[in-house]
C-alpha cells in the first residue's frame, strides 16, 4: 500500500525545521570542540600567551618525561580492573537475590539511593566516614590502600545502576526456557552458568561496557576524596587532564592528554565488542 | 520453605543497613552538637539532636544560593535538552528526507566522545562567547546530546505510522501532529529523559569546577558544598548537614520516580547511556 502521495520537498523542509536545534548544538558544542581539541594536542597552548605549533611534543611529554601521567594511567587501569568486576558482581548477586522477594522494588530504590545523589555529596561523606571509623592513619592517607578506597566508595556509589539494569533483565528471562531447562535437571550452578546468564547476556554486556567505559574516565571521587594523594597513589588520567589544563594552564597538554585517554576507551570498547560474539546471545 | 525466605529477607535488611550505613552516620552527625562525632564511637546519636545545624550551614555559606543556581540551571538545561531531542527525535522517526541516515549515524558517534575531551576547546569557545562564570555556560554546551534524541527517537517509532497520517489527513501540519500526537504519547520517555537530565546537571561537577569562578555568585550545589567542605572541613556537624542538604533533592526525585525507576532504567539504559 503507498503512503497518501505528499509533495516531498515539503517532508524536507520541515525534517530541517526539526533537526536544526540539535545539529547546530551538537555541531558548535561538540564537533567542532572535538576538531579543535585533534589541533590543540599539537600544539603548546598556553591559557594566556602565545600558541606554538610543536608537532607531537606533547604526545612525547605526556608518556616519556611527565612524572605524572603514567602513573595516572596506571592508577586508571588499576581502578578499573577492580571497580567494573566487583560493580558487576555485586549488582549481579543482588539482582539475582531480589529477584523473588516480594519487596524487590524497595530493594532496588534502596541500593539505587547513592548512584542518584550527588557525588560529591558521596565523597564527603566517605571522607569523613573513613577519617572517623579508620584510625590512625586512616585509609586514604596511605598510599597502600587509598586507591583501594576509592574503589570501595565508587562501588558502594555505583553499583545500583548496574542492579537495575540487570534486575530488569533477570525478569525479562523467557519461562519457557528456564522451565526447559528445570525439566532436563539443570539445577543451581549449573543453571545459573548455562541458562540464565546467557539469557541476562546482551544486559550484561551492555553493563560491562559502559560501566568501563565509565570507570576509565573517574574524577570526582579521587578529586575530593585524596586530591590525587598521598604523593600521586590516586591520580587518575581525568585529573592528571583537568591539572595540565587548568592548574599548569596548559591546554594543549590538556589536549593530547584527553585524546590519548580517548583512543584507550575506543580501544577498550572495540575489544569488548569484538569479544562480545563469544558469550553474548541474542535472542532472534 | 518459608523460614529461608524470613532468613533471606533479614539478611537482606542486615545488607541494605550496612549498604545505607553512610548516608546513616551521614545523617545522625549532622544532627550532632559540635565536636561529637568523636566522642563516643560507634553512637549514633549525641547529647541533644540538633536541628540548628541545618540552619548553621546558611549563616556560613549561601547554600540557599548554591540550591538556587542548581535549579535554574538543571531546569533550563532540562527544557532545551528536552525541546531538542523531541524536535530532532521527530524528524529521524517520523519524516523521510534526504541525508536522514547519515545525520542521525554522526548523532550517534557523538555519544562515543568523553566529556575530557570537550572540556579544553569548550572552555576556549566559552571565552571567545565572553561566556566564562555564567549560568549559559553551565546550561548550553551540555545541552545537545544524541542520546536523548535516539532514546525518543526509540518511542516516537513505536507509534503507529496511522495515527500521523490520520491527524495529516485532518490536514495537521508536521508541527501540530508533533505537538499534538506525538508528545502527548511519549510523554512517559519524556518524563524519564527530564528525571535523569536534571539529575545529571543537579550532579555536574567537572565542567562547573572549571568554569565558574565565584562560587557563591553562580555555583552550582557540588561546588558550594566541596567549597563549604575546603573551608570548613573541621565542622563536621555542619559538613554532613552540608551534605545532607545537598542529597535530598535528588533523594525526593528517587522517591518520586520510583514506580518507573526499573522501566525507566531498562529503556534509557538500554538504549545506552
Amino acid at each position: 500500500m503507498k503512503r497518501p502521495v505528499r509533495p516531498r520537498t515539503t517532508e524536507q523542509w520541515s525534517a530541517l525545521g526539526f533537526v536544526t536545534p540539535s545539529v547546530l548544538g551538537l555541531g558548535l558544542f561538540t564537533l567542532f570542540p572535538v576538531g579543535m581539541a585533534v589541533v590543540m594536542s599539537f600544539f603548546q597552548w598556553p591559557m594566556l600567551g602565545t600558541r606554538e605549533f610543536v608537532g607531537l611534543d606533547n604526545f612525547r611529554y605526556l608518556l616519556g618525561e611527565d612524572p605524572d601521567f603514567l602513573t595516572a594511567l596506571r592508577n586508571t587501569f588499576v581502578f578499573t580492573g577492580l571497580y567494573v568486576p566487583l560493580n558487576i558482581l555485586l549488582a549481579l548477586g543482588l539482582a539475582f537475590w531480589i529477584h523473588r522477594s516480594r519487596w524487590a522494588n524497595l530493594w532496588r530504590v534502596l541500593f539505587f539511593v547513592p548512584a542518584i545523589t550527588p557525588m560529591v555529596a558521596n565523597a564527603v561523606i566517605w571522607k569523613l566516614l573513613l577519617q572517623a571509623v579508620g584510625g590512625e592513619p586512616n585509609l586514604l592517607a596511605d598510599g597502600r590502600t587509598a586507591l583501594l578506597a576509592v574503589v570501595a566508595m565508587s562501588v558502594w556509589q555505583g553499583f545500583g545502576y548496574n542492579m537495575i539494569v540487570f534486575s530488569a533483565a533477570v525478569n525479562e528471562m523467557s519461562p519457557s526456557v528456564l522451565e526447559a531447562a528445570s525439566l532436563d535437571g539443570a539445577t543451581g550452578l549449573r543453571r545459573l552458568v548455562s541458562v540464565q546468564l546467557p539469557l541476562i547476556s546482551p544486559a550484561l554486556f551492555f553493563a560491562a561496557t559502559m560501566t568501563m567505559i565509565n570507570a576509565l574516565q573517574v574524577f570526582t571521587q579521587p578529586y575530593i576524596l585524596t586530591a590525587g594523594g598521598p604523593g600521586n597513589a590516586t591520580e587518575t588520567l581525568v585529573m592528571n587532564v583537568y591539572q595540565a589544563g587548568f592548574e599548569s594552564r596548559d591546554l594543549g597538554l590538556a589536549a593530547a592528554g584527553a585524546w590519548l585517554l580517548f583512543a584507550i576507551i575506543l580501544g577498550v570498547t572495540a575489544v569488548q565488542f569484538v569479544g562480545q560474539k563469544r558469550w553474548v546471545h541474542y535472542e532472534s | 520453605m518459608r523460614a529461608s525466605r524470613v532468613v533471606s529477607h533479614v539478611l537482606l535488611a542486615a545488607v541494605a543497613l550496612a549498604f545505607l550505613y553512610p548516608l546513616i552516620f551521614a545523617v545522625a552527625t549532622a544532627l550532632k552538637p559540635p565536636g561529637e562525632t568523636f566522642g563516643s564511637p560507634g553512637a549514633l546519636v549525641g547529647s541533644e539532636v540538633r536541628w540548628r545545624n541545618f540552619a548553621d550551614v546558611f549563616t556560613y555559606v549561601p547554600f540557599e544560593r548554591y540550591i538556587g543556581n542548581g535549579v535554574l540551571v538543571a531546569g533550563a538545561g532540562t527544557l532545551v535538552v528536552l525541546a531538542a531531542s523531541a524536535l530532532s527525535a521527530y524528524a529521524f522517526a517520523a519524516l523521510r528526507w534526504r541525508g536522514r541516515d547519515g545525520i542521525f549515524l554522526v548523532f550517534l558517534a557523538t555519544m562515543m566522545v568523553p566529556q575530557e575531551v570537550l572540556v579544553v576547546p569548550m572552555f576556549l569557545l566559552m571565552q571567545a562567547f565572553g561566556w566564562v562564570d555564567s549560568y549559559q555556560a553551565l546550561v548550553f554546551p551540555w545541552a545537545f546530546t544524541a542520546f536523548g534524541a535516539f532514546l525518543l527517537r526509540q518511542f516516537f517509532k513505536s507509534v503507529p505510522g496511522e495515527l500521523r497520517e490520520a491527524a495529516r489527513l485532518d490536514g495537521a501540519g508536521e508541527l501540530r501532529v508533533f505537538l499534538r500526537v506525538m508528545l502527548p504519547l511519549a510523554r512517559p520517555a519524556l518524563g524519564v529523559l527530564a528525571v535523569f537530565t536534571f539529575i545529571g546537571y543537579w550532579n555536574s561537577f567537572l565542567w562547573p569546577l572549571i568554569m565558574i569562578n565565584d562560587v557563591n555568585a553562580r555555583g552550582t550545589v557540588p561546588l558550594g558544598l566541596q567549597l563549604f567542605f575546603g573551608q570548613n572541613g573541621n565542622q563536621w556537624h555542619l559538613v554532613m548537614a552540608a551534605s545532607v542538604i545537598s542529597i535530598l533533592p535528588t533523594l525526593l526525585l528517587l522517591i518520586a520516580l520510583q514506580k518507573h525507576l526499573v522501566k525507566g532504567i531498562a529503556t534509557a539504559g538500554l538504549a545506552g547511556r
